[in-house]
């Protein structure tokens, strides 16, 4: 807790697939909302959620248990749940980007926010978005790649954060 | 039906969580303390989300109800 009594989160984002970017975003710019002192730190594969040009894509070979729906057509299509064999999704070439596209037109059909507004509202509501400085060495990312109003820093900047933090999650 | 007279009014139907939650807060920024804010929303999760958001901001619910699928909330401004 802040010395003023506010409620601090620490979160660490360390996924970046589209499914795995949403439970960061969504916490800390509702914890934000809930006038929450919140800071995330970007590490390894979460690392490129903070790019300036996002990429993030599902990955249904890797998630055997996502649920394979169209976000089109009669009700009893769209709840018909597609029997996607591993061999299918693992060798069919855009399955992912397929995927991903069907993914992103059912948040829109069911009026979920895209990650690009939920980082938006993080930075409005100064939530404190922290990339790792190692893993920007070691996967050669550079500052001007990520967007505006972040932090650089490491292990012990989050720690420090995150010491007397009330909720903390690593993601 | 509410006779409370809202300053503003905020239509976040068709939204899904944690949006309604946010655009209340937007509106809210923009707010004086003692405005009144009518939030209009279509998410079922909004009515735990939104009294946990007047538990947290302390921004009071005055009044709310719900049918059609519609939830209407009433927030005193902190």
């Amino acid at each position: 807790m802040s010395d003023d009594g506010t409620k601090k989160v620490a979160l660490i984002a360390s996924q970046g697939t589209l499914d795995w970017a949403y439970p960061p975003f969504i916490l800390a710019s509702t914890a934000a909302a809930l006038d929450m002192e919140v800071a995330v730190f970007f590490t390894f594969y979460g690392l490129p959620l903070l790019c300036k040009d996002l990429k993030a894509k599902v990955s249904p070979h890797a998630n055997p248990a996502m649920p394979m729906k169209m976000p089109f057509g009669p009700k009893g299509f769209q709840d018909f749940q597609w029997p996607i064999p591993n061999a299918v999704s693992g060798v069919v070439p855009g399955f992912d980007t397929f995927a991903t596209s069907m993914m992103k037109k059912q948040f829109k059909n069911k009026g979920v926010a895209t990650i690009e507004e939920l980082r938006e509202a993080c930075v409005e509501l100064e939530v404190k978005l922290i990339a790792c400085q190692m893993t920007m060495d070691v996967f050669g990312f550079k500052r001007e790649d990520f967007i505006d109003g972040i932090d650089l820093g490491g292990a012990a900047t989050f720690l420090e954060f995150a010491a007397d933090s009330d909720v903390s999650l690593f993601i | 039906m509410s006779d409370i007279t809202p300053t503003q009014e905020l239509d976040a139907r068709g939204l899904n969580c944690p949006l309604p939650v946010h655009r209340t807060k937007q509106a809210i920024k923009g707010l004086e303390s003692g405005d009144v804010l009518k939030v209009i929303a279509s998410d079922p999760g909004s009515v735990a989300d939104m009294a946990a958001f007047s538990r947290r901001t302390h921004h009071e619910i005055l009044d709310q109800s719900e049918g059609d699928g519609e939830f209407v909330f009433f927030f005193k401004v902190k």
